[in-house]
Protein backbone atom coordinates (compact mmCIF):
# COMPACT_ATOMS: atom_id res chain seq x y z
CA UNK A 1 0.00 0.00 0.00
CA UNK A 2 2.70 2.31 0.76
CA UNK A 3 4.52 1.68 -1.87
CA UNK A 4 1.28 1.99 -4.07
CA UNK A 5 1.03 4.89 -2.66
CA UNK A 6 4.68 7.05 -3.27
CA UNK A 7 4.20 5.70 -7.33
CA UNK A 8 0.18 7.15 -7.71
CA UNK A 9 2.04 10.23 -6.04
CA UNK A 10 4.56 10.41 -8.63
CA UNK A 11 1.75 10.20 -11.12
CA UNK A 12 2.16 6.41 -12.36
CA UNK A 13 -1.04 5.42 -14.16
CA UNK A 14 -1.03 1.89 -12.73
CA UNK A 15 -0.35 2.77 -9.56
CA UNK A 16 -3.51 5.55 -9.37
CA UNK A 17 -5.73 3.58 -10.77
CA UNK A 18 -5.37 0.32 -8.40
CA UNK A 19 -4.87 2.78 -5.29
CA UNK A 20 -8.82 3.97 -6.81
CA UNK A 21 -9.73 0.75 -6.93
CA UNK A 22 -8.72 -0.08 -2.86
CA UNK A 23 -10.40 3.39 -2.25
CA UNK A 24 -13.71 2.48 -3.51
CA UNK A 25 -13.98 -1.33 -2.21
CA UNK A 26 -12.63 -0.60 1.58
CA UNK A 27 -13.26 2.37 4.08
CA UNK A 28 -9.97 1.57 5.58
CA UNK A 29 -8.01 1.56 2.87
CA UNK A 30 -9.35 5.01 1.89
CA UNK A 31 -8.63 5.86 5.34
CA UNK A 32 -5.13 5.04 4.99
CA UNK A 33 -4.60 5.79 1.49
CA UNK A 34 -6.55 9.72 2.26
CA UNK A 35 -4.46 10.09 5.84
CA UNK A 36 -1.51 9.94 3.41
CA UNK A 37 -2.51 11.70 0.08
CA UNK A 38 -4.32 14.49 2.24
CA UNK A 39 -0.93 16.99 2.39
CA UNK A 40 -0.71 16.68 -1.42
CA UNK A 41 -4.42 17.71 -2.46
CA UNK A 42 -5.87 21.21 -2.68
CA UNK A 43 -4.10 22.16 -5.75
CA UNK A 44 -6.90 20.71 -7.83
CA UNK A 45 -9.93 23.02 -9.52
CA UNK A 46 -12.79 20.51 -9.02
CA UNK A 47 -15.91 21.31 -11.26
CA UNK A 48 -18.64 19.55 -10.93
CA UNK A 49 -20.74 18.37 -14.63
CA UNK A 50 -24.24 17.85 -13.55
CA UNK A 51 -27.87 17.50 -15.66
CA UNK A 52 -30.18 15.43 -17.13
CA UNK A 53 -29.62 11.87 -18.47
CA UNK A 54 -28.63 12.40 -22.14
CA UNK A 55 -28.20 16.49 -21.60
CA UNK A 56 -24.58 16.05 -23.18
CA UNK A 57 -22.24 15.93 -20.11
CA UNK A 58 -19.75 13.32 -21.12
CA UNK A 59 -19.83 14.58 -24.87
CA UNK A 60 -19.06 18.34 -23.16
CA UNK A 61 -16.56 16.51 -20.29
CA UNK A 62 -14.75 15.11 -23.59
CA UNK A 63 -14.71 18.68 -25.44
CA UNK A 64 -13.69 20.55 -21.58
CA UNK A 65 -10.82 18.03 -21.21
CA UNK A 66 -9.47 18.64 -24.70
CA UNK A 67 -9.71 22.78 -24.28
CA UNK A 68 -7.58 22.21 -21.03
CA UNK A 69 -4.79 19.72 -22.14
CA UNK A 70 -4.55 22.73 -25.12
CA UNK A 71 -3.70 24.67 -22.10
CA UNK A 72 -1.43 22.78 -20.52
CA UNK A 73 -3.50 21.62 -18.08
CA UNK A 74 -3.37 17.63 -16.59
CA UNK A 75 -6.90 16.58 -16.47
CA UNK A 76 -8.60 13.88 -14.44
CA UNK A 77 -12.09 12.82 -15.02
CA UNK A 78 -14.36 10.63 -12.87
CA UNK A 79 -17.46 9.52 -14.40
CA UNK A 80 -20.30 8.36 -11.91
CA UNK A 81 -23.42 6.02 -13.60
CA UNK A 82 -25.97 4.41 -11.54
CA UNK A 83 -25.75 0.86 -10.16
CA UNK A 84 -28.73 -1.62 -10.27
CA UNK A 85 -30.46 -1.49 -6.77
CA UNK A 86 -31.51 -5.07 -7.49
CA UNK A 87 -28.12 -6.69 -8.85
CA UNK A 88 -25.81 -3.74 -7.61
CA UNK A 89 -24.21 -4.77 -10.81
CA UNK A 90 -23.63 -1.15 -13.11
CA UNK A 91 -23.30 -0.78 -16.99
CA UNK A 92 -20.42 2.11 -17.41
CA UNK A 93 -20.77 3.60 -20.66
CA UNK A 94 -19.23 7.64 -20.40
CA UNK A 95 -16.42 6.41 -21.73
CA UNK A 96 -18.06 5.35 -25.07
CA UNK A 97 -18.29 10.17 -25.76
CA UNK A 98 -14.37 10.32 -24.69
CA UNK A 99 -12.60 8.62 -27.05
CA UNK A 100 -10.73 11.26 -28.70
CA UNK A 101 -9.01 11.84 -25.06
CA UNK A 102 -7.27 8.01 -25.72
CA UNK A 103 -3.53 8.39 -25.60
CA UNK A 104 -3.13 11.47 -24.14
CA UNK A 105 -0.99 10.83 -20.79
CA UNK A 106 -2.03 13.80 -19.48
CA UNK A 107 -5.62 12.41 -19.14
CA UNK A 108 -6.71 9.92 -16.29
CA UNK A 109 -10.09 8.82 -16.81
CA UNK A 110 -12.50 6.36 -14.19
CA UNK A 111 -15.67 5.37 -14.40
CA UNK A 112 -17.53 4.50 -11.16
CA UNK A 113 -20.60 3.10 -10.23
CA UNK A 114 -22.52 5.00 -7.65
CA UNK A 115 -22.93 1.73 -5.65
CA UNK A 116 -26.23 2.78 -3.75
CA UNK A 117 -25.69 6.31 -3.02
CA UNK A 118 -28.20 8.65 -4.07
CA UNK A 119 -27.47 12.44 -4.86
CA UNK A 120 -25.37 11.52 -7.93
CA UNK A 121 -22.12 10.36 -6.65
CA UNK A 122 -20.60 7.67 -5.44
CA UNK A 123 -19.62 7.26 -1.60
CA UNK A 124 -15.96 6.55 -2.41
CA UNK A 125 -16.18 9.73 -4.84
CA UNK A 126 -14.32 12.59 -3.01
CA UNK A 127 -11.54 10.10 -1.76
CA UNK A 128 -10.88 9.45 -5.51
CA UNK A 129 -10.96 12.61 -6.61
CA UNK A 130 -8.50 12.89 -3.68
CA UNK A 131 -6.33 10.46 -5.21
CA UNK A 132 -5.89 12.25 -8.67
CA UNK A 133 -5.27 15.48 -6.91
CA UNK A 134 -2.49 13.93 -5.14
CA UNK A 135 -1.41 12.61 -8.24
CA UNK A 136 -0.75 16.34 -9.70
CA UNK A 137 -3.95 16.23 -11.97
CA UNK A 138 -4.48 19.90 -12.03
CA UNK A 139 -8.47 20.19 -13.34
CA UNK A 140 -11.22 17.27 -12.07
CA UNK A 141 -13.36 17.02 -14.24
CA UNK A 142 -16.88 15.20 -12.35
CA UNK A 143 -19.60 14.25 -14.15
CA UNK A 144 -21.92 12.68 -12.18
CA UNK A 145 -25.31 10.01 -12.55
CA UNK A 146 -27.53 11.99 -14.95
CA UNK A 147 -30.98 11.32 -12.31
CA UNK A 148 -33.19 13.80 -13.77
CA UNK A 149 -32.97 15.45 -10.43
CA UNK A 150 -30.73 18.36 -8.98
CA UNK A 151 -27.58 16.09 -7.42
CA UNK A 152 -26.81 18.43 -4.71
CA UNK A 153 -23.80 16.32 -3.59
CA UNK A 154 -21.86 17.29 -6.47
CA UNK A 155 -22.39 21.40 -5.26
CA UNK A 156 -20.34 20.42 -1.69
CA UNK A 157 -17.81 18.51 -3.75
CA UNK A 158 -16.85 20.60 -6.73
CA UNK A 159 -15.47 23.89 -6.88
CA UNK A 160 -17.59 24.98 -9.82
CA UNK A 161 -20.69 23.35 -10.64
CA UNK A 162 -21.71 23.10 -14.00
CA UNK A 163 -25.49 22.38 -14.88
CA UNK A 164 -26.25 20.93 -18.16
CA UNK A 165 -29.65 21.41 -19.76
CA UNK A 166 -30.90 20.82 -23.21
CA UNK A 167 -33.62 22.25 -25.18
CA UNK A 168 -37.11 20.49 -25.83
CA UNK A 169 -36.73 18.78 -21.76
CA UNK A 170 -39.22 20.97 -20.50
CA UNK A 171 -38.73 24.80 -21.04
CA UNK A 172 -41.45 26.06 -18.72
CA UNK A 173 -40.09 28.56 -15.68
CA UNK A 174 -42.52 25.47 -13.86
CA UNK A 175 -40.72 22.74 -14.97
CA UNK A 176 -37.47 23.59 -14.04
CA UNK A 177 -36.19 21.55 -11.58
CA UNK A 178 -35.56 23.04 -8.35
CA UNK A 179 -32.16 23.22 -6.95
CA UNK A 180 -31.00 23.98 -9.96
CA UNK A 181 -30.76 27.42 -9.00
CA UNK A 182 -28.69 26.75 -5.86
CA UNK A 183 -26.16 24.62 -7.19
CA UNK A 184 -25.19 26.02 -10.57
CA UNK A 185 -22.27 28.21 -10.92
CA UNK A 186 -22.73 28.26 -14.63
CA UNK A 187 -25.77 27.22 -17.08
CA UNK A 188 -24.94 26.15 -20.04
CA UNK A 189 -27.63 25.04 -22.67
CA UNK A 190 -26.25 22.57 -24.67
CA UNK A 191 -27.26 20.62 -28.15
CA UNK A 192 -27.79 24.68 -29.23
CA UNK A 193 -28.52 23.25 -32.22
CA UNK A 194 -31.39 21.75 -31.56
CA UNK A 195 -34.64 24.18 -32.38
CA UNK A 196 -36.08 25.81 -28.90
CA UNK A 197 -32.11 26.31 -27.46
CA UNK A 198 -32.58 30.36 -27.22
CA UNK A 199 -36.13 29.62 -25.85
CA UNK A 200 -34.53 27.28 -22.89
CA UNK A 201 -31.72 29.91 -22.37
CA UNK A 202 -34.47 32.87 -22.39
CA UNK A 203 -36.28 30.38 -19.47
CA UNK A 204 -33.22 30.27 -17.62
CA UNK A 205 -32.16 33.84 -17.54
CA UNK A 206 -35.78 34.43 -16.20
CA UNK A 207 -35.58 31.90 -13.18
CA UNK A 208 -32.39 33.62 -12.71
CA UNK A 209 -33.65 36.82 -12.18
CA UNK A 210 -36.39 35.62 -10.25
CA UNK A 211 -34.21 34.17 -8.00
CA UNK A 212 -32.11 37.06 -7.43
CA UNK A 213 -33.94 38.74 -5.01
CA UNK A 214 -34.78 35.33 -3.53
CA UNK A 215 -33.37 34.36 0.32
CA UNK A 216 -31.78 30.89 -0.37
CA UNK A 217 -31.08 30.66 3.31
CA UNK A 218 -33.86 28.17 4.22
CA UNK A 219 -32.43 25.85 2.06
CA UNK A 220 -30.27 23.85 4.56
CA UNK A 221 -26.76 22.89 4.20
CA UNK A 222 -26.74 24.64 0.63
CA UNK A 223 -27.14 28.23 2.09
CA UNK A 224 -23.05 27.90 3.23
CA UNK A 225 -22.78 27.02 -0.58
CA UNK A 226 -24.27 29.91 -1.36
CA UNK A 227 -22.78 32.00 1.25
CA UNK A 228 -21.73 35.29 0.19
CA UNK A 229 -18.54 36.74 -0.34
CA UNK A 230 -17.13 38.99 2.61
CA UNK A 231 -17.34 42.04 0.90
CA UNK A 232 -21.01 41.24 0.50
CA UNK A 233 -23.34 41.22 -2.79
CA UNK A 234 -20.66 43.24 -4.11
CA UNK A 235 -19.30 41.46 -6.55
CA UNK A 236 -20.94 38.53 -6.30
CA UNK A 237 -20.86 35.71 -8.69
CA UNK A 238 -23.60 35.89 -11.42
CA UNK A 239 -24.09 32.73 -12.37
CA UNK A 240 -23.94 32.90 -16.55
CA UNK A 241 -26.47 30.91 -19.09
CA UNK A 242 -23.86 29.68 -21.96
CA UNK A 243 -24.72 28.07 -24.96
CA UNK A 244 -22.72 25.02 -26.36
CA UNK A 245 -22.83 22.36 -29.36
CA UNK A 246 -20.72 19.61 -27.57
CA UNK A 247 -21.04 17.38 -30.65
CA UNK A 248 -19.75 20.25 -32.58
CA UNK A 249 -17.17 20.91 -30.26
CA UNK A 250 -18.62 25.07 -30.43
CA UNK A 251 -18.83 27.45 -27.60
CA UNK A 252 -16.00 25.40 -25.55
CA UNK A 253 -13.83 27.78 -25.11
CA UNK A 254 -15.96 30.40 -24.08
CA UNK A 255 -17.33 28.05 -21.51
CA UNK A 256 -13.90 27.62 -20.34
CA UNK A 257 -13.21 30.84 -20.08
CA UNK A 258 -16.06 31.11 -17.76
CA UNK A 259 -15.23 27.78 -15.91
CA UNK A 260 -11.38 29.65 -15.26
CA UNK A 261 -12.98 33.30 -14.74
CA UNK A 262 -15.26 31.30 -11.81
CA UNK A 263 -11.81 30.09 -10.15
CA UNK A 264 -10.46 33.27 -10.17
CA UNK A 265 -13.59 34.71 -8.46
CA UNK A 266 -13.56 32.24 -5.87
CA UNK A 267 -9.55 33.03 -5.49
CA UNK A 268 -10.29 36.52 -4.98
CA UNK A 269 -13.41 36.60 -2.91
CA UNK A 270 -12.01 34.17 -0.35
CA UNK A 271 -15.15 31.44 -1.38
CA UNK A 272 -12.67 29.20 -2.36
CA UNK A 273 -11.92 28.51 0.97
CA UNK A 274 -15.30 28.82 1.96
CA UNK A 275 -16.13 25.68 -0.32
CA UNK A 276 -13.54 23.85 1.22
CA UNK A 277 -15.20 24.36 4.34
CA UNK A 278 -18.56 23.39 3.28
CA UNK A 279 -16.49 20.19 1.78
CA UNK A 280 -14.90 19.61 4.81
CA UNK A 281 -17.54 19.70 7.25
CA UNK A 282 -19.74 17.45 5.02
CA UNK A 283 -17.04 15.31 4.41
CA UNK A 284 -16.44 15.05 8.56
CA UNK A 285 -20.24 14.50 9.31
CA UNK A 286 -20.19 11.61 6.73
CA UNK A 287 -17.08 9.98 8.30
CA UNK A 288 -18.25 10.29 11.90
CA UNK A 289 -22.28 9.18 11.09
CA UNK A 290 -19.79 5.73 9.50
CA UNK A 291 -17.87 5.58 12.73
CA UNK A 292 -21.14 5.95 14.56
CA UNK A 293 -23.10 3.58 12.66
CA UNK A 294 -20.15 0.82 13.08
CA UNK A 295 -19.96 1.88 16.89
CA UNK A 296 -23.92 1.10 16.91
CA UNK A 297 -23.30 -2.47 15.39
CA UNK A 298 -20.76 -3.46 17.53
CA UNK A 299 -22.10 -2.48 21.10
CA UNK A 300 -25.56 -3.24 20.76
CA UNK A 301 -26.86 -7.39 19.38
CA UNK A 302 -29.25 -6.85 16.60
CA UNK A 303 -31.26 -8.63 18.53
CA UNK A 304 -31.55 -5.82 21.35
CA UNK A 305 -31.88 -2.97 18.21
CA UNK A 306 -34.90 -4.75 17.20
CA UNK A 307 -36.45 -5.15 20.57
CA UNK A 308 -36.28 -1.06 20.89
CA UNK A 309 -37.41 -0.98 17.37
CA UNK A 310 -40.46 -3.13 18.43
CA UNK A 311 -40.94 -1.31 21.55
CA UNK A 312 -41.31 2.12 19.45
CA UNK A 313 -43.32 0.92 17.21
CA UNK A 314 -45.53 -0.52 20.00
CA UNK A 315 -45.92 2.97 21.21
CA UNK A 316 -44.24 1.26 24.49
CA UNK A 317 -41.55 3.69 24.46
CA UNK A 318 -40.90 7.14 22.67
CA UNK A 319 -38.21 7.27 19.99
CA UNK A 320 -36.26 10.34 21.23
CA UNK A 321 -36.24 7.75 24.91
CA UNK A 322 -35.08 4.84 22.78
CA UNK A 323 -31.86 7.12 21.07
CA UNK A 324 -30.85 7.95 24.42
CA UNK A 325 -30.85 4.34 25.66
CA UNK A 326 -28.71 3.32 22.66
CA UNK A 327 -26.64 6.65 23.30
CA UNK A 328 -25.60 5.15 26.60
CA UNK A 329 -24.97 2.25 25.14
CA UNK A 330 -22.70 2.87 22.75
CA UNK A 331 -20.63 5.87 24.90
CA UNK A 332 -20.28 3.10 27.31
CA UNK A 333 -16.35 1.30 27.14
CA UNK B 1 -21.12 0.25 4.79
CA UNK B 2 -19.55 -3.44 3.41
CA UNK B 3 -16.35 -3.33 1.85
CA UNK B 4 -17.28 -5.19 -1.52
CA UNK B 5 -15.37 -6.36 -4.15
CA UNK B 6 -17.55 -6.16 -7.34
CA UNK B 7 -15.73 -7.38 -10.15
CA UNK B 8 -14.61 -4.63 -13.13
CA UNK B 9 -14.72 -5.80 -16.54
CA UNK B 10 -14.01 -3.88 -19.36
CA UNK B 11 -16.16 -5.15 -22.53
CA UNK B 12 -14.40 -3.74 -25.69
CA UNK B 13 -15.23 -3.69 -29.36
CA UNK B 14 -11.71 -3.50 -31.30
CA UNK B 15 -11.70 -3.81 -35.15
CA UNK B 16 -13.19 -1.48 -37.71
CA UNK B 17 -16.53 -3.80 -37.96
CA UNK B 18 -19.63 -2.00 -37.16
CA UNK B 19 -22.04 -4.14 -34.65
CA UNK B 20 -21.82 -4.00 -31.16
CA UNK B 21 -25.42 -5.31 -30.45
CA UNK B 22 -23.41 -8.87 -29.29
CA UNK B 23 -21.49 -6.80 -26.95
CA UNK B 24 -23.92 -5.19 -25.42
CA UNK B 25 -25.73 -7.28 -25.00
CA UNK B 26 -22.93 -9.58 -22.96
CA UNK B 27 -22.57 -6.33 -21.42
CA UNK B 28 -25.86 -6.34 -19.86
CA UNK B 29 -26.19 -9.62 -18.98
CA UNK B 30 -22.90 -9.20 -16.84
CA UNK B 31 -24.21 -6.28 -14.90
CA UNK B 32 -27.12 -8.03 -14.47
CA UNK B 33 -25.18 -10.61 -13.21
CA UNK B 34 -24.11 -8.32 -10.46
CA UNK B 35 -20.80 -7.15 -12.01
CA UNK B 36 -19.62 -3.27 -12.71
CA UNK B 37 -19.22 -3.40 -16.57
CA UNK B 38 -17.16 -0.45 -18.16
CA UNK B 39 -18.27 -0.18 -21.65
CA UNK B 40 -16.09 1.36 -24.64
CA UNK B 41 -18.08 1.28 -27.30
CA UNK B 42 -17.42 0.95 -31.40
CA UNK B 43 -13.71 0.91 -32.79
CA UNK B 44 -11.56 0.48 -30.34
CA UNK B 45 -7.77 0.56 -31.30
CA UNK B 46 -5.76 -2.28 -29.12
CA UNK B 47 -3.85 0.71 -27.72
CA UNK B 48 -7.44 2.38 -26.06
CA UNK B 49 -8.67 -1.00 -24.77
CA UNK B 50 -5.07 -1.64 -22.85
CA UNK B 51 -5.13 2.18 -21.91
CA UNK B 52 -8.95 1.67 -20.76
CA UNK B 53 -8.06 -1.49 -18.87
CA UNK B 54 -5.31 0.03 -17.15
CA UNK B 55 -7.12 3.36 -16.04
CA UNK B 56 -10.50 1.47 -15.02
CA UNK B 57 -8.12 -1.22 -13.08
CA UNK B 58 -10.40 -4.13 -14.57
CA UNK B 59 -10.73 -7.69 -13.37
CA UNK B 60 -11.02 -8.79 -16.60
CA UNK B 61 -10.83 -8.03 -20.40
CA UNK B 62 -14.25 -9.29 -22.87
CA UNK B 63 -13.32 -8.41 -26.20
CA UNK B 64 -16.26 -9.17 -29.06
CA UNK B 65 -14.38 -9.24 -32.51
CA UNK B 66 -16.16 -9.83 -35.64
CA UNK B 67 -14.25 -8.57 -38.71
CA UNK B 68 -12.25 -11.64 -39.16
CA UNK B 69 -8.75 -9.41 -37.93
CA UNK B 70 -8.86 -11.36 -34.44
CA UNK B 71 -5.29 -12.55 -34.42
CA UNK B 72 -3.27 -9.61 -35.23
CA UNK B 73 -5.89 -7.45 -33.13
CA UNK B 74 -4.95 -9.70 -30.26
CA UNK B 75 -1.56 -10.55 -30.98
CA UNK B 76 -1.34 -6.76 -30.45
CA UNK B 77 -3.54 -6.71 -27.52
CA UNK B 78 -1.59 -9.51 -25.47
CA UNK B 79 1.69 -7.70 -26.23
CA UNK B 80 0.24 -4.45 -24.92
CA UNK B 81 -0.76 -6.29 -21.34
CA UNK B 82 2.53 -7.68 -21.07
CA UNK B 83 4.40 -4.49 -21.40
CA UNK B 84 2.05 -2.58 -18.81
CA UNK B 85 2.60 -6.03 -16.22
CA UNK B 86 -1.35 -6.75 -17.18
CA UNK B 87 -0.59 -10.85 -18.09
CA UNK B 88 -2.31 -11.23 -14.82
CA UNK B 89 -5.95 -9.69 -16.34
CA UNK B 90 -7.65 -12.89 -18.24
CA UNK B 91 -8.79 -12.18 -21.71
CA UNK B 92 -12.45 -13.36 -23.26
CA UNK B 93 -13.02 -13.29 -27.23
CA UNK B 94 -16.44 -13.27 -28.50
CA UNK B 95 -17.21 -13.03 -32.28
CA UNK B 96 -17.03 -15.10 -35.25
CA UNK B 97 -13.48 -16.60 -34.72
CA UNK B 98 -13.09 -20.03 -37.07
CA UNK B 99 -12.50 -23.18 -34.68
CA UNK B 100 -8.93 -23.59 -36.10
CA UNK B 101 -7.88 -20.00 -34.75
CA UNK B 102 -8.90 -20.71 -31.43
CA UNK B 103 -5.85 -22.87 -30.00
CA UNK B 104 -3.92 -20.46 -31.53
CA UNK B 105 -5.42 -17.64 -29.53
CA UNK B 106 -5.65 -19.41 -26.60
CA UNK B 107 -1.45 -19.96 -27.10
CA UNK B 108 -1.45 -16.48 -27.03
CA UNK B 109 -2.86 -16.29 -23.72
CA UNK B 110 -6.26 -15.39 -24.67
CA UNK B 111 -8.43 -17.40 -21.65
CA UNK B 112 -11.33 -18.48 -23.02
CA UNK B 113 -13.32 -17.79 -26.50
CA UNK B 114 -16.93 -17.95 -26.79
CA UNK B 115 -18.52 -18.72 -30.43
CA UNK B 116 -21.99 -17.34 -31.26
CA UNK B 117 -23.70 -20.73 -29.91
CA UNK B 118 -22.47 -20.03 -26.43
CA UNK B 119 -24.97 -19.14 -23.89
CA UNK B 120 -24.99 -15.90 -22.09
CA UNK B 121 -25.12 -18.25 -18.86
CA UNK B 122 -22.24 -19.72 -19.68
CA UNK B 123 -20.15 -16.54 -20.33
CA UNK B 124 -21.23 -14.98 -17.56
CA UNK B 125 -20.44 -18.34 -15.25
CA UNK B 126 -17.18 -18.32 -16.67
CA UNK B 127 -15.97 -14.42 -16.12
CA UNK B 128 -17.59 -15.12 -12.57
CA UNK B 129 -14.96 -18.10 -11.95
CA UNK B 130 -12.12 -16.63 -13.95
CA UNK B 131 -12.42 -13.31 -11.66
CA UNK B 132 -13.36 -15.18 -8.47
CA UNK B 133 -9.84 -17.24 -8.49
CA UNK B 134 -8.21 -13.60 -8.98
CA UNK B 135 -10.48 -11.38 -6.71
CA UNK B 136 -8.21 -11.07 -2.55
N1 LIG C 1 -27.35 17.42 -31.56
C1 LIG C 1 -26.52 17.35 -30.51
N2 LIG C 1 -26.34 16.17 -29.90
C2 LIG C 1 -25.51 16.12 -28.84
C3 LIG C 1 -24.82 17.26 -28.37
N3 LIG C 1 -24.07 16.90 -27.30
C4 LIG C 1 -24.28 15.58 -27.11
N4 LIG C 1 -25.14 15.09 -28.05
C5 LIG C 1 -25.61 13.70 -28.18
O1 LIG C 1 -26.48 13.40 -27.11
C6 LIG C 1 -26.35 12.04 -26.74
C7 LIG C 1 -26.05 11.90 -25.25
O2 LIG C 1 -24.79 12.47 -24.99
P1 LIG C 1 -23.92 12.09 -23.72
O3 LIG C 1 -22.71 12.93 -23.73
O4 LIG C 1 -23.74 10.62 -23.64
O5 LIG C 1 -24.92 12.55 -22.57
P2 LIG C 1 -24.80 12.33 -20.99
O6 LIG C 1 -25.46 13.48 -20.35
O7 LIG C 1 -23.40 12.07 -20.63
O8 LIG C 1 -25.67 11.01 -20.80
P3 LIG C 1 -25.75 10.08 -19.48
O9 LIG C 1 -24.36 9.93 -18.94
O10 LIG C 1 -26.32 8.81 -20.01
O11 LIG C 1 -26.69 10.78 -18.53
C8 LIG C 1 -25.27 11.46 -27.62
O12 LIG C 1 -25.87 10.81 -28.70
C9 LIG C 1 -24.51 12.69 -28.09
O13 LIG C 1 -23.88 12.50 -29.33
C10 LIG C 1 -25.02 18.50 -29.06
O14 LIG C 1 -24.48 19.54 -28.72
N5 LIG C 1 -25.89 18.48 -30.11
MG1 LIG D 1 -22.56 10.43 -19.58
Amino acid sequence: MQKLIEQALAGNQRAIARLITRVENSEEMAETAVSALYPHTGRAHIVGITGSPGSGKSTLVNELAKALRKRDQLVGIVAVDPSSPFTGGALLGDRVRMRDLSGDKGIFIRSMASRGSLGGLARATSAVIKVLDAAGYDTILVETVGAGQAEVDIASTAHTTLVIEAPGMGDDIQSIKAGILEIADILVVNKADHPGASRTVRSLKTMLQLGQGMSVRHHGRLMHVRAVSPNGNEGAWKVPVQETVAVKGEGIEALLDTVLAHKAHLQATGEWLEREKVRSRQEMEQLLQARLMARLEMKVPAEEQMALITAVAERKIDPYTAVSQLFTLISSH
Amino acid sequence: MEGSHKPRILIAKPGLDGHDRGAKVVARALRDAGMEVIYTGLRQTPEMVVEAALQEDVDAIGLSILSGAHMPLVARIMELLAEHDMLDVPVFLGGIIPNDDVPKLKEMGVKEVFGPGASMEEIVKFIWEAVGAKAD
